[in-house]
């Protein structure tokens, strides 16, 4: 590998950046055909109901009306995972929450469509609530689905790797905490749309924004009953993802229909309450973590539960039920470590992925349980977590593979750069400082399906111009994978990215990159990519060695030349070594591909949470308090993110800044709540406010200054070193908000938004000389399965399933 | 359905569109006259992305009804760069965002920089504060603003110097 570089590394303007800033990018609802037509659907206005009757007579004889869909158009349902496939385009027996689609109008306008909605007669007949997790457990009946583990359970899962109920007696100290996180939603600035067209040979077209085109090519082909071959995905370019846009939709599939039935194009925007309906978002999770530790701040073993408010549908609800608990001991070693996890079904919009998808509710629990234990132990949090940090190259108790780990370096930066040593408690009343840390992963080493096929495919073409066209599956979310795909093949043929043009998200062109999620591209098609490019690279550095005089690995590519190692002088440019190629070897092209590694975890359900690599990242929070009423403010925030090695550090620090903001408006005031109309209204349980005005989101006059380090050291198993920064920067911030609130008030609030009511009320408490904490008060009892038992690395495990007494070591 | 002739001038021209009375600036621009370029987050005059410039001053194309700008000026980032020189060349504001990660999915940007313009066209030397408060009804859910923040402040100090150079 070259070690200086051409491209990467070097701060540049992103190649899709012109387009953005003229406005020439055409996202989905940018898009319009002749003779398009316009669809609008009607949903459901109560959270659980059976439909009894949809009449659509008068609806489809309104002028301007040219069809109506319902549920009985769609019998095959459809789900982003093979084992919860439980969701129908238009729902035709039941709705399980307000905003459930039941019937969708195709018209001539968007305004007829709407018209026409209301003049659909929908008989519901309304059934008992599920507000809560709670609430489900205690009604096994009426069941929202009639599959899942029990009643409303959906998913139920335990592990235990290593006997922790001996390593907790044995411990010193022992912390008890229970924790929540209320639900929040992704909030992307582009409302979703589609575009669904018969294209000339009579294929299925659609443009969609979605962050998943394959996934969407496998659902549409299953709803629709239609081939793969002919059908056609392209992912636009994406208003902002943050895995809002990573299940398929309703509504994609009903303009798809409406296209194959009418012929015509149709096309359907949501508005921005419907994108709070289709949510997917943050679920609201409850936890209890049990951590016992030495006295001299060694941790000895955790047992977290978690109890997750699914919402009405499967969505990723059992990868992130799984996300609760597996990324927990990447960030510190813990000797033994169990988890138990829950997700149960809620009338309430299906909850799914939203960046660091299920990890940062525990993270959240884990990072301030470890505040206290510091406090308790009357050392710096700092130094307890620099005690406790998982090692370079080591297994953990759940063996998952951590590889390169740039967690120590995160943590000194960051202290460092705040001056945590000399300003932390010195701050003056109301005013703290609070430390955190996380890891997260790069890339899921398991496909959403299961198959043995690569992750992420990249085909190369280089033409006589001397421009290389890169074709990926992977999808522009706005998170800059067209960017790292151009920099990573200009890099290898060491030109400038300006002759690179990238074609991506499109199921009928590209090779199949399985989407934008996990954080996941720019190591899985960044991957596939080296490879495409050092094949292609080696064809032409075959050809042009003889001119040049030398052996084909001492042929070098930078700055648009082509030259012999030893001789720069002479050589030749870029565009004539491809001349000579082309004239030697025809067309020049070459194809890569990127499979994650095999994970070391052999037992059932090993397969959530391995990662090729995994980030670090370490955060430091300033936070000012009102004492009187309870005001919250951020003035500054420090963050040092492993990231391996920044390919364009101008977008891998604006993702680490991007991050921070998500993750401090989720610690203020970011949340997704629901309440019920009053009984003469109907009673229902509804959104507390659909709309971008009543969900809070910070704007540019809340978002205090960030300052952001980037730590490179190249991971192996990445390209050119480079880790994920997408997720893993959003992650620490809760909780270092709240413990900045604990180092300036003295106050604890164990449950996220933390808003100035429950600061208010924590302060309140102590004044009276009680606890001055606000967080939950006791976990319900949940029926969990038996654990699956794994013993340890370190306890002679073999990272299989074993029986509970086979330890044959003790911690 | 009424449907009104309308005569607008946006970005420099004057455009004729047949379109419904009830019809929002923003669906004008969009529907009538294909300039897709602005963008929409809400339609409820809560997210700022529909940001142009009407007469010079940024409003919420989307609670503005088309008929009331009969005859005033509207720009949008369609037309920013000719505003600035003629040709394909971006005004420094574009050139800015792009180069200092001031736009990342780019859904908000549009509606940012026409807002941004508006600040520097009446204020050439913003401080970070003043250029926060004029772009405090923009959301943007990727950068964080710091970068915008950034982007402005770049795009001002590049345009006070090429006035200083045309000055001399």
């Amino acid at each position: 590998m070259k070690q200086r570089f051409d491209v990467v590394g070097k701060a540049r303007r992103r190649v899709d950046g012109r387009a953005k800033v003229t406005g020439q990018l055409r996202y989905a609802d940018d898009l319009s055909m002749p003779r398009m037509l316009h669809a609008k659907l009607l949903r459901s206005p109560h959270p659980h109901a059976v439909i009894e009757k949809i009449d659509l007579e008068r609806a489809s004889k309104h002028p301007g009306v040219h069809l109506v869909l319902t549920g009985k158009d769609f019998p095959i349902p459809f789900g982003i995972m093979p084992v919860s496939v439980d969701e129908f385009p238009l729902a035709s027996e039941r709705v399980r929450y307000v905003g459930d689609p039941v019937a969708a109008v195709i018209a001539r306008d968007e305004q007829t469509a709407v018209e026409a909605l209301g003049l659909i007669e929908v008989k519901y007949r309304e059934l008992k609530v599920i507000e809560n997790p709670e609430a489900g457990l205690q009604n096994p009946e009426p069941r929202i689905h009639d599959y899942g583990e029990q009643g409303n359970i959906h998913r139920n899962q335990a592990y235990e790797f290593g006997d922790v109920r001996e390593a907790l007696e044995k411990a010193d100290l022992v912390f008890d905490d229970v924790f929540f996180y209320e639900g929040n939603t992704h909030l992307p600035m582009e409302q979703q749309a589609s575009l669904a067209f018969i294209d000339g040979e009579g294929k299925l077209q659609i443009s969609s924004s979605t962050q998943n085109p394959h996934y969407l090519h496998r659902q549409l082909a299953r709803v629709l009953q239609v081939p793969e071959a002919r059908i056609r995905v392209l992912a636009t370019p994406n208003g902002g993802g943050f895995g809002g846009k990573c299940d398929p939709g309703g509504h994609e599939f009903v303009v798809s229909k409406a296209a194959l039935v009418l012929g015509r194009p149709v096309k359907i925007g949501l508005t921005r309450e419907e994108v709070f309906y289709i949510h997917r978002g943050r679920h609201p999770v409850l936890m209890k973590m049990k951590t016992g530790v030495t006295k001299d701040g060694k941790l000895a073993g955790m047992h977290l539960q978690t109890l997750l408010d699914g919402g009405g549908y499967g969505s990723h609800g059992p990868a992130s039920t799984f996300y609760t608990g597996v990324l927990t001991p990447v960030t510190y070693h813990y000797p033994r470590f169990k988890f138990e996890a829950c997700r149960v079904f809620t009338n309430k919009p299906a909850c799914g992925p939203k960046r660091g998808h299920g990890t940062p509710q525990p993270r959240f629990g884990q990072e301030v349980q470890l505040d206290k234990i510091a406090e308790k132990l009357e050392m710096d949090p700092a130094e307890l977590r620099l005690k406790n940090l998982t090692k370079a190259d080591s297994l953990t108790a759940s063996w998952l593979k951590v590889g390169t780990t740039g967690l120590r370096e995160c943590i000194e930066k960051a202290v460092e750069m705040s001056g945590w040593k000399q300003r932390r408690g010195k701050l003056g009343k109301g005013r703290g400082l609070g430390l955190a840390c996380s890891a997260y992963m790069c890339g899921a080493g398991v496909a959403i399906y299961w198959n043995k096929m690569p992750h992420s495919g990249v085909q190369i073409l280089l033409d006589r111009s001397g421009s290389a066209t890169v074709y990926c599956g992977a999808t522009e979310i706005g998170q800059g994978s067209d960017d790292v795909l151009a920099a990573i093949v200009a890099e290898a043929f060491g030109v400038d990215t300006s002759v690179v043009r990238v074609v991506t998200g499109d199921t009928g062109i590209t090779p199949v990159d399985l989407g934008s999620y996990s954080s996941r591209v720019t190591i899985m098609a960044g991957n596939a990519a080296v490879q495409a490019a050092e094949r292609l690279r080696a064809q032409i550095a075959a050809v042009v060695s003889e001119a040049l005089g030398t052996l084909p690995d001492r042929v070098v590519f930078s700055q648009g030349r082509v030259f012999a190692a030893d001789t720069p002088g002479p050589g030749m440019t870029f565009v004539e070594a491809v001349h000579a190629a082309e004239a030697q070897l025809g067309t020049l092209s070459a194809v890569g591909s990127y499979s994650p590694p095999k994970p070391p975890g052999r037992y059932k359900g090993a397969g959530v949470g391995p990662s090729p690599a995994y980030s670090f990242s370490a955060c430091v929070v300033e936070a000012e308090v009102d004492e009187r009423t309870g005001w919250i403010h951020v003035p500054k925030i420090w963050i040092a993110h492993d990231i391996g090695r920044a390919l364009n550090p101008t977008l891998a620090r604006g993702q680490v800044i991007g991050g921070v903001y998500m993750g401090l408006g989720e610690a203020l005031m970011e949340e997704q709540t629901f309440r019920r109309l009053p009984e003469k209204l109907s009673g229902a349980l509804v959104h507390r406010g659909p709309s971008m005005l009543d969900y809070k989101s910070l704007t540019s006059l809340d978002m205090p200054e960030v300052e952001v380090a980037l730590i490179e050291d190249p991971d192996p198993n990445c390209p050119y070193g480079a880790k994920e920064v997408g997720q893993g920067p959003l992650l620490p911030v809760m909780p270092a908000v709240a413990n900045a609130i604990y180092d300036a008030v003295g106050v604890r609030i164990d449950e996220i938004p933390i808003t100035p009511d429950k600061v208010l009320k924590a302060l309140h408490q102590k004044s009276k000389g009680q606890p001055g904490r606000v967080g939950p008060e006791s976990f319900p009892s949940v029926p969990y399965p038996e654990s699956t038992f794994v013993l340890p690395p370190w306890e002679g495990g073999d990272g299989k399933e074993t029986k509970r007494d086979a330890a044959v070591a003790v911690v | 359905m009424n449907s009104v002739r309308l005569k607008l001038q946006v970005n420099g021209e004057t455009n004729e569109a047949v379109a419904a009375g009830y019809k929002t600036l923003l669906e004008v621009l969009r529907e009538d006259l294909g300039l897709t370029g602005t963008k929409h987050g809400c339609e409820l005059g809560e997210c700022g992305a529909c940001t142009v410039l009407l007469d010079g001053a940024p409003v919420l194309s989307c609670l503005v009804l088309a008929v009331e700008c009969e005859g005033r000026s509207v720009q949008t980032i369609e037309g920013l760069a000719e505003s600035w020189k003629s040709g394909p060349e971006l005004h420094p504001l574009q050139a800015a965002f792009a180069d200092f990660g001031g736009s990342q999915c780019g859904y908000c940007t549009p509606g940012v920089i026409m807002t941004a313009k508006a600040l520097l066209d009446r204020n050439p030397n913003p401080t970070k504060q003043e250029i926060k408060e004029a772009t405090a009804g923009n959301l943007c859910r990727c950068t964080g603003y710091q970068q915008i923040v950034e982007a402005v402040e770049g795009a001002a100090a590049h345009l006070r110097q090429e006035k200083t150079g045309e000055a001399r």
